[in-house]
């Protein structure tokens, strides 16, 4: 009896002992550690793309802001934000020094398409996390073949064919001019906007005309489009372009049904300078709270956000779109830090940024929510459509789920 | 011009060739992975900084756009490798031809034009370079706006001499052999006739058609030879980097092509290496004296770099080697 | 038609950018004999004043005619500070000092500006000319500023003692000593008149193109080729280039090759004009003798 009752309770401590360990172990990987976590990233913070270097800048006060109330889980995280001049050869040099010799836990927020491409794979091989990539690319939703990327734009094929889609629906006869530029990322929302329309997209696409970063107006491939008489408009640029485009196709006089890149959607960066009176009626989709939108006025974190570049970055306009776009980013990125809680490895961190669910990051639109599952690794499911009062983004119909 | 001796008028520091040789050879296996990439890189810039020198050094010509050179060779290089699937080995020569006789077909007609207007000339070329990349006529070959990704080569043998070997120092030391027969065929090509050709057609080039050269003929070939050795450089670095994109080739890479050269020194071998030195880790060190303003950094150390050491770097050491050295009778 | 047309004033309206800039690149080879590729920077960091004062409540007349006198101050300082020791240096080390210069404005407008782009108050009216959709009252405008600064340019040049001096001290600085002209600050004042040029072609050109550092690289290359096209010892010329430019940019894009290529084949068309008349086409020709 004795035998028996003392095996038992032995037994049991045991376990109770190999479970009190199991649960207080700490696990890290190289960059992580009690005190602090090492997050890397590359942002073009000079050359053509440099306007997107407000996006780090506000990710960098937010986590400093962060580190003084304490960090994540008692962790202090140590940004390193390095500039790549949207160069991908520097890219692949900046990201090696940051994963070799840095030794950074994982990346967050690289940006741009060919910077990302760059290193793609090695990050893959490396298998670092290469984590909420500031690019919309479709091909960063691959969990099968590229399982440590994980974007997260809404990506810009899914957009393009969700404008497509709508002007199926509401305007089966137009005569559609696609202004795009030469790259990347404009071919994937003009891949997407074709595919939208289908079978009818080449006798709807009346009229398409490209640009490059470099070209210093916009001015003539403008007049080229209104020319082709077509009356609806997909304009697909970055943000001074956008603003060049409102303001051309005001002045010569052309009044199309007028579809905007969510790229370029930012009251104060882009409709502002262009003017505001030219932008009404403009169709875009957004995600992420605008700070020029009145309706936040009272909304807690945006009310932190204007807090925080106050204090931090003081140089950053809270009407910037780039803006309010980093910090929700940071959000995200800190959400997924919690859920790992103290398992820090890489791996725990993918499987954590994979099975977010149904999680309503402060800086998001209400309603949208984002998930991933280990198959999908896209953030935002669905995106709301907007229109242009000429003073805010205005809801215009309900979330459409894309794809 | 300025009246700078050629540095082949010296005799060959041997042991010092050969010292150095061996400290390259053996650095590899000191420094981490990351900073034999980088090493590897300044090679590639330095093979195209000697390419660089052959033309303005030497022939006295300019180029603000050597630049679309280096992207020719990184393409050919991709391509081959991508779409031909040829071991990465072989896209060398090959692309070195290429390069050879695009650059001697675009100084045919380039060579009429002097200064300024060869300037924009060979500006233009990188200019519309990158357009012609995106082109999407051309996409099935070029990979369009997307680019085209490599496979990285790995290391043929797990170790050499007990040493071990991995795909970086692989590359490294494939890179570093590169380099070495590119500067011979450099130094081979400025000492004989060809460099002699040149020094005269830059420095008195009525003289030298009076004597017989046929100056356009070597224009053109100090620009196809100058393409070539650039194209090289090019190739090499697609393969250490295993991405190719339009946009890795802007207008800004021929300019820091050319403040590369002039920095190094102009007209002078050894002047390519310390061009590319600068070329690759100044913009670094100037990232970590100023977050805020780099850029301004760096523009400020060209500025002084010009100021006192308008001979360049290479300039400079041979000045410091002269004071050193006990003059001659 | 009516398509055809708009495209040629539009190209014209374009033009008239690399025109104005144009200007400026004639202005300080005129004066120095070198082309100097900050000449934009320069440009892009006077406007930057501009929209300074502007935004602390200066009217717009006041501060476009402050911005000139401060961009030629800044001009003048740039050349004896910076350009000066230099100055007798090897062609190539003056176009690195140019260059380290360029980067230096442009990193230091990042810095205090931001690269968000700006809005820049165009001074004139905002109904198109004549209510014709062509063109806007400021590409107009802008294009009639450009021709002023033009005539007063050839005027200057042409007609003052001071321009005469301006353009000996530039072909030969030796023999414009002897006879009295003090080279150094003819190439100051050189460095002054083109920086408070670009000035002008930078405030006409933000409200098109939105003020940014990086607004004038695209421009620059374009001014270059006008300049060069045009003959780079004339300021006429240049403005003829510029307008060339545009208009031939714009009906290559829209008509022959696409917008994907038209930059390349306007760039080779200009090779081939220059290949011909390699001193442009008002350019005056250098005979050699041997």
């Amino acid at each position: 009896m004795k035998k028996r009752q003392f095996t038992l309770t032995a037994l049991c401590l045991s376990l109770a002992g190999f479970a009190m360990s199991a649960s207080a172990q700490k696990k890290y990987d190289p960059g992580a550690s009690d005190t602090e976590i090492k997050i890397g990233q590359t942002m073009p913070y000079s050359g053509p793309a440099s306007a997107y270097g407000t996006i780090g800048k506000v990710q960098a006060a937010y986590f400093k802001q962060l580190n003084e109330q304490g960090g994540v889980n008692g962790r202090k995280i140590n940004f390193i934000s390095l500039d790549d001049g949207y160069s991908p050869p520097k890219t692949v040099e900046m990201v090696r020094r940051l994963v070799e010799q840095e030794e950074v836990l994982l990346m967050m927020g690289t940006l741009g398409t060919p910077s990302n491409t760059a290193i793609h794979k090695y990050m893959n091989t490396k298998k670092v996390p290469h984590m909420f990539l500031a690019t919309g690319a479709s091909k960063w939703n691959d969990p099968k073949n590229f399982p440590w990327t994980i974007g997260f734009n809404p990506n810009y094929n899914s957009e393009g064919k969700l404008y497509g889609q709508h002007i199926l629906a509401t305007k089966p006869n137009a005569k559609i001019a696609v202004l795009v530029q030469n790259d990347d990322y404009g071919k994937d929302y003009f891949n997407g906007f074709k595919e939208g329309l289908g079978a009818k997209a080449a006798s709807m696409i009346v009229a398409t005309a490209s640009y490059e970063v470099t070209d210093p107006t916009i001015d003539s491939q403008i007049v080229t489009l209104k020319g082709s008489g077509a009356d609806t408009f997909f304009n697909i640029t970055t943000p001074k372009f956008a603003a060049q485009a409102i303001r051309k196709v005001d002045e010569v006089g052309w009044k199309p049904t007028h579809y905007l890149n969510q790229v370029s959607a930012s009251v104060g960066s882009v409709l502002k300078p262009a003017g505001l009176d030219k932008a009404v009626g403009l169709i875009s989709m957004l995600y992420v709270k605008e700070g020029s939108d009145t309706r936040w006025d009272n909304d807690p974190t945006m009310k932190d956000f204007k807090a925080l570049i106050k204090k931090y970055a003081p140089e950053v306009s809270p009407d910037d779109g780039n803006a309010t776009y980093g910090y929700a980013v940071a959000q995200t990125m800190v959400q997924v830090l919690k859920q790992a809680g103290d398992n820090l490895t890489r791996e725990n961190i993918m499987k954590q940024a994979a099975s977010i669910k149904d999680f309503q990051v402060p800086m998001v639109l209400p309603g949208v929510l984002a998930s991933t599952s280990s198959d999908d690794f896209a953030l935002f499911q669905t995106i709301q459509m907007v229109k242009f009062d000429g003073k805010n983004w205005v809801d215009f119909g309900k979330p459409v789920t894309v794809k | 011009m300025s009246s700078n001796l050629p540095s082949h008028e010296k005799t060959i520091p041997w042991i010092w060739l050969v010292l150095g040789l061996l400290g390259a050879c053996a650095l590899p296996f000191f420094i981490t992975n990351y900073h034999v990439f980088q090493v590897s890189m300044v090679l590639t810039y330095a093979i195209a900084l000697v390419g660089l020198n052959i033309l303005i050094g030497y022939s006295g010509q300019i180029s603000l756009g050597h630049g679309a050179f280096l992207a020719i060779g990184a393409y050919t290089s991709a391509i081959l490798m991508d779409k031909a699937d040829m071991p990465y080995w072989i896209t060398i020569p090959i692309a070195a031809a290429v390069c050879l006789v695009v650059g001697f077909l675009f100084g045919l007609p380039a060579l009429r034009l002097e200064g300024h207007y060869l300037a924009l000339a060979t500006f233009a070329l990188a200019v519309s370079l990158p357009q012609l990349l995106k082109f999407k006529h051309l996409e099935f070959l070029t990979g369009g706006v997307q680019g085209i990704v490599i496979m990285k080569p790995e290391a043929p043998w797990e170790t050499l001499f007990g040493l071990k070997l991995n795909s970086d120092r692989w590359l490294y030391f494939f890179t570093l052999a590169v380099t070495v027969v590119m500067f011979m065929i450099g130094w081979n090509l400025i000492r004989g006739r060809v460099g002699r050709a040149l020094i005269a057609i830059r420095d008195q080039p009525i003289a030298a058609a009076s004597m017989g050269i046929n100056t356009p003929l070597y224009k053109s070939l100090a620009f196809g030879v100058s393409a070539m050795f650039t194209g090289v450089a090019g190739a090499l670095s697609a393969i250490l980097v295993a991405f190719v994109a339009p946009d890795s080739f802007t207008v800004f890479l021929s300019i820091t092509l050319m403040v590369g050269m002039v920095v190094g020194g102009v007209t002078s071998l050894p002047g390519a290496l310390y061009g590319a030195l600068f070329i690759q880790f100044i913009p670094n060190i100037a990232d970590q004296i100023s977050k805020a303003a780099p850029w301004a950094i760096y523009g400020v150390m060209l500025i002084l770099f010009m100021y006192t050491m308008p001979t360049g770097i290479a300039g400079l050491l041979r000045l410091i080697g002269q004071k050193l050295r006990p003059t001659h009778p | 038609m009516e398509t055809f047309i708009h495209q040629v004033v539009a190209g014209i309206a374009t033009g008239g950018v690399y025109a104005s800039l144009a200007l400026a690149l004639v202005m300080i080879y005129q004066s120095t004999h070198h082309i100097n590729f900050a000449q934009g920077e320069i440009a892009m960091f006077a406007t930057y004043m501009a929209w300074t004062l502007i935004n602390a409540g200066v009217s717009y007349w006041l501060a476009f005619t402050c911005t000139i006198l401060l961009a030629f101050a800044l001009g003048v300082l740039i050349q004896r500070i910076i350009i000066r020791p230099v100055e007798n240096a090897p062609v190539l080390n003056i176009v690195v000092v140019f260059i380290g210069l360029l980067v230096i404005l442009n990193s230091i407008a990042g810095w205090v500006f931001t690269y968000t782009i700006k809005a820049f108050p165009s001074p004139f009216p905002k109904e198109p000319p004549f209510g014709l959709h062509f063109i806007s009252s400021h590409e107009l405008g802008s294009i009639g500023v450009t021709l002023v600064l033009l005539l007063m340019l050839y005027g200057f040049f042409k007609f003052t003692p001071l321009g005469l001096a301006m353009r000996a001290a530039a072909q030969n600085p030796d023999s414009s000593r002897l006879v009295g002209i003090r080279v150094g600050w003819m190439l100051a004042l050189g460095w002054g008149l083109a920086a408070a040029i670009g000035s002008v072609a930078g405030m006409m050109i933000a409200p098109v193109v939105f003020l940014e550092p990086n607004m004038m690289s695209g421009i620059l290359l374009y001014a270059f080729a006008a300049a060069l096209v045009g003959g780079i010892d004339s300021p006429g010329g240049a403005v003829l280039g510029g307008f060339i430019v545009g208009i031939l940019e714009n009906i290559l894009g829209a008509y022959v090759i696409g917008t994907e290529l038209k930059l390349s084949v306007a760039l080779v068309l200009i090779i081939v004009v220059l290949t011909i008349k390699p001193a442009g086409l008002f350019g005056k020709v250098i005979v050699s003798r041997v």
